[in-house]
């Protein structure tokens, strides 16, 4: 029995596009991923809360409202207060590229911007889990 | 075990590291569990099953809320399908719980069928007794949206729960054998659309011939309007009270326990087929010989089960 990769999808904060969102959780269950979809409008609590309970090795953002740099280090910063420092935090949407190095300054392991091929998103998470 | 101490004392993170390492078949998941085991059975199994898209999720969700406003702990165990050819899914049953995951007496957990028809399998029965443990008073367990003969969930639980929806089919889909004959309780959900209360009278008329004890009600709910929640609720306690009083729980767990044991014996025998890779090779080497007709599918099974009895 191999372990599928079980990844949180959510869309912190308060924008209502969730088409990538759900394109990337498509690409990753068609990567054998088990995938998590939590919805829209995901406090950063929420998405910890969901986090710890279905003990996901992964958790992915995505975020267009502008408000990465307040919400994406929140859910890190809580992750890391409940132990849930093995979890690897990825974002994703339309964030500007000056804006990249604050979020890995602060724990987020890796942004992928508009037209990202979903291929570069699977591989990244399959050489970057961490084995449970 | 560090583990076991957390649990027991409660901790979130321990019962939901355990339902891993029990979906990943981690054996020392399973030594876990067979010593604490005697501790599990003090929550009571209250199954939701139905066809896909009859508002399984957003049921759950309200029905959930009114055993919370009693201060009871609810534990969700939400399977949603496993790809049959990559391995990977979409559970996406939280998405209608939203208001629960920030409550600190739910435990909300979505699992992958991984192949089980039915969609209950060994691990889903295993994390309804981690979540026992946990100590929810009330455990959920949300199947796939299932067909006409998907009858596993009633193996694990107290109460079945069938939502069911208008316009699904006549009155010679309620007479059918199946999924129709497992629920306690059902509930007709959407009911504020045409043909509502005909699908309900045509379950009741179907239920009408029942020679049980136990007479299941059907109940009209909208469950996105919250409308007939508190009275399904009732139901339920009806029913849970009925087990109780007529000693059928007993009777109900022990008969669960015996297809539990039947189950994992089946489990195991299959890994022993399928998993011993001389044997693979074997079976791969008979469905060629019985494609082409020189032997049967009769004789091919009895040499894989000498095969079997002699290693």
């Amino acid at each position: 029995m191999d372990r599928p990769i079980r990844v949180l999808v959510a869309k912190p904060g308060l924008d209502g596009h969730d088409r990538g969102a759900k394109v990337i959780a498509r690409a990753l269950r068609d990567a054998g991923m088990e995938v998590i979809y939590t919805g829209l409008r995901q406090t950063p609590e929420q998405i910890v809360s969901a986090a710890i309970q279905e003990d996901v090795n992964v958790v992915a953002m995505s975020i267009l409202s502008g408000a990465h740099n307040t919400l994406l280090p929140k859910v890190v910063e809580l992750l890391n207060a409940e132990g849930a420092d093995d979890v690897l935090v990825v974002g994703g949407g339309v964030i500007p590229d000056d804006d990249i190095p604050f979020l890995k300054e602060k724990g987020i392991a890796e942004v992928f911007t508009p037209g990202t091929p979903t291929q570069v998103t699977i591989d990244y998470i399959r050489d970057n889990v961490a084995n449970k | 075990m560090e583990l076991v101490e957390k649990l027991l004392s409660g901790n979130k993170r321990a019962a939901a590291r355990l339902i891993t390492l029990v979906e990943n078949k981690d054996p020392k998941a399973f030594e876990t569990l067979k010593e604490i085991y005697h501790k599990s059975g003090n929550a009571y199994v209250i199954g939701i099953t139905g066809p896909p898209g009859a508002g399984k999720s957003t049921l759950t969700d309200k029905l959930v809320k009114v055993f919370r406003k009693r201060d009871k702990k609810v534990g969700i165990i939400a399977v949603d399908p496993t790809s049959p050819f990559t391995g990977g899914s979409i559970l996406g049953d939280r998405v209608r719980m939203s208001d629960l995951n920030l409550d600190p007496g739910v435990f909300i957990r979505s699992m992958g069928a991984r192949g089980h028809l039915g969609g209950l399998s060994e691990s889903t029965q295993a994390a309804v007794k981690i979540l026992d443990i946990y100590g929810c008073d009330y455990i959920f367990i949300e199947t796939v949206g299932v067909g006409q003969s998907e009858v596993d969930i009633v193996k694990t639980c107290d109460t079945t729960i069938m939502v069911m929806v208008p316009g699904l089919g006549d009155d010679i889909q309620a007479i059918k054998a199946g999924i129709m004959e497992i629920g306690d309780v059902f509930a007709v959900n959407k009911a504020d659309r045409d043909g509502a209360k005909r699908t309900a009278r045509e379950i009741n008329m179907m239920l009408d011939f029942s020679k049980s004890d136990w007479r299941p009600p059907v109940e009209l709910v909208v469950a996105i309007d919250n409308k007939g929640i508190e009275e399904l609720f009732e139901q339920v306690e009806k029913h849970k009270s009925y087990l109780e009083e007529s000693g059928q729980k007993e009777v109900r767990r022990i008969e669960n326990c015996k297809n539990e044991i039947v189950d994992l014996v089946q489990q195991k025998l299959m890994d022993m087929i399928l998993d011993k890779s001389s044997k693979e090779e074997m079976i791969n080497k008979l469905s060629k010989e019985v494609a082409a007709r020189k032997t049967d599918p009769y004789s091919a099974c009895k040499l894989v089960l000498e095969k079997l009895r002699t290693t």
